[in-house]
């Protein structure tokens, strides 16, 4: 019958102690490891989630990346493309050039050519004319006796000497 | 093999534990023979398993440690008594184990005052009268003294604990933290979310204390020596103001709902509640076996356990004294089996605490819950 049969005393001194058992723990114990408990498991999800969001971000970086590269790639290509076109055009032009000033030098050379040739020809003539006026009067000198035979001559000379 | 490893490491927990309740309890049932033979020697009394057994069991003003021939080793503990209009306050040592009276007091060892202390008055004669009124008994005994023991140690724990939760801010736990994490998040998910709903966090703090005040107290009470052995959680008035707590704060927070549940409980043939209201007084009586039958479980749990080892450790005792060598012969089997109790006491330890916490859970949450008839 003892064993339950509550005593006063115990009850009293249960009642306080554990009441101030759950007071201390609650306001010292409980409530700031409830509190750490949540603060960590929010960070620990907060913390997932960001590398979830951060493997995303890369995904998404990656793509850009390839993206701006195969950009880079083209752009080079149609850069290379032009500088090829252009250095075609250059030598083009340059050939063109070079074959115009070909011609033109040629034309003038052709040019300078024939004059020298029209001087030389000219300065023959001269040559010939001053030859053949010195034949002419040397043959005078000679045949100056007849008067008739002098223009008959005269004629006859002047009708063959062509000028060219 | 990684599924089986927690119960292993558990297992070995609970041997270790039962090992090293085990062994004092020899002890402790050696000391119980040599006062029984003192016992003998004065009083020619023969060895009474049955009474030995409930003098372990309850309460008493002294903390007896051993006896060594005639002088008992006891620790002595604060009587407080309130008498007539005075207090009293003295040592339990002035009694000389009820010996003796004083102030006027004498602390029963027979009769139908067995172990309280009543007012005497001396007569002319030399004979003396027990006063009718008792006095009022406050005394800090044995399981008082235990009490404001486990309450101080638990009050330690876990205040460092929280400290080293504030050191620890956002880390993984640490030391004995990390011992005791698994518990607190066990009671806090797994019996107050579970069993109580969305609004389980104001319920928290009184299930953990509940919790661990039930489970470490049982675990002292396992230990056989000084600091642990006194049956606490086995002790009926400990229990009854575990349960009157939780039947407080489910009275106190029930809602409209709860309460109409047991007054008008929704779906119930009306003849049932009029003109004879049946069901209401099956419910209202409900309400208070709930907790009533908390306070029997945990106490009967507790105190078995209890009186189960000793009654292994008396038959060493009631073989020894019919021949030294059967004592001898039964005391390999005793052990054996007190051991084998002495682990599952250490299981029946969390199990206690368990229910307990998880009952009072499941009446919060009952008496909270949002009903959608």
């Amino acid at each position: 019958m003892e064993l339950v049969t509550p005593g006063i005393g115990l009850i009293f001194w249960m009642t306080l102690s554990f009441g101030l058992l759950l007071f201390v723990l609650t306001k010292f114990a409980w409530k700031p490891i409830m509190q750490m408990l949540k603060e960590r498991e929010n960070s620990i999800e907060e913390a997932l989630h960001e590398a979830d969001k951060a493997r995303e971000e890369m995904k998404q970086l990656k793509a850009t990346n390839e993206e701006l590269l195969n950009q880079a790639k083209e752009e080079r290509d149609a850069i290379l493309k032009d500088a090829r076109q252009i250095r075609e055009k250059l030598i083009e032009e340059a050939r063109e050039k070079a074959s115009r000033e070909y011609n033109r030098m040629l034309e003038s050379a052709k040019e300078a050519i024939k004059n020298e040739k029209m001087a030389a020809i000219t300065e023959l003539k001269n040559e010939i004319a001053t030859l053949s006026i010195d034949i002419a009067e040397r043959l005078m000198r000679e045949k100056l006796s007849a008067a008739d035979k002098q223009d008959g001559l005269i004629q006859k000379l002047i009708g063959e000497i062509k000028i060219n | 093999m990684n599924k089986y490893t927690p119960k292993v490491i558990s297992c070995l927990l609970f041997v270790c534990l039962g090992l090293l309740s085990a062994i004092p309890v020899l002890a402790e049932s050696h000391e119980e023979n040599t006062e029984k033979q003192s016992h003998a020697v004065v009083v020619e009394e023969p060895f009474n398993a049955g009474r030995m057994i409930v003098e372990h069991v309850i309460d008493a003003h002294e903390w007896h440690i051993a006896t060594m021939g005639h002088t008992h080793v006891t620790i002595p503990l604060p009587v407080i008594l309130y008498h007539q209009g005075a207090w009293h306050l003295f040592s339990s040592a002035k009694f000389h184990h009820g010996h003796d009276a004083y102030e006027g007091f004498r602390l029963m060892s027979e009769g139908v005052y067995k172990g309280k202390i009543v007012a005497i008055q001396s007569n002319p004669d030399g004979t003396e009268t027990i006063l009718d009124d008792l006095p009022l008994d406050l005394s800090i005994t044995k399981n008082a003294f235990s009490l404001m023991l486990s309450t101080i140690l638990i009050s330690l724990l876990f205040l460092s604990i929280a400290r080293s939760y504030k050191k620890n801010r956002g880390h993984a736990p640490r030391g004995i933290q990390s011992l005791l994490e698994p518990l607190i998040l066990f009671v806090r998910d797994d019996i107050a979310k579970a069993s109580i709903g969305h609004h389980y966090e104001r319920f928290t703090p009184f299930l953990l204390t509940i919790f661990f005040f039930i489970f470490l107290n049982n675990l002292l009470g396992l230990v056989p020596f000084f600091p642990g052995g006194a049956n606490v959680t086995g002790n009926i008035s400990v229990t009854a103001v575990l349960a009157l707590f939780t039947f407080v704060i489910t009275t106190f927070v029930g809602n409209k709902a709860y309460w109409t549940h047991i007054f008008n409980a929704p779906g119930v043939p009306w003849w049932l509640k009029l003109p004879v209201p049946l069901m209401p007084v099956v419910e209202l009586v409900g309400v208070f076996t709930k907790p009533f039958v908390l306070m029997v479980r945990l106490f009967a749990n507790i105190t078995a356990g209890h009186i189960i080892i000793l009654g292994f450790m008396s038959l060493i005792f009631i073989f020894g004294n019919m021949h030294f060598a059967m004592g001898y012969g039964v005391s390999i089997v005793s052990v054996a089996f007190a051991v084998f109790m002495g682990l599952l006491e250490c299981l029946v330890a969390l199990i206690q605490a368990y229910v307990f916490t998880l009952l009072s859970a499941i009446y919060f949450g009952m008496a909270t819950e949002e009903h959608h008839h």
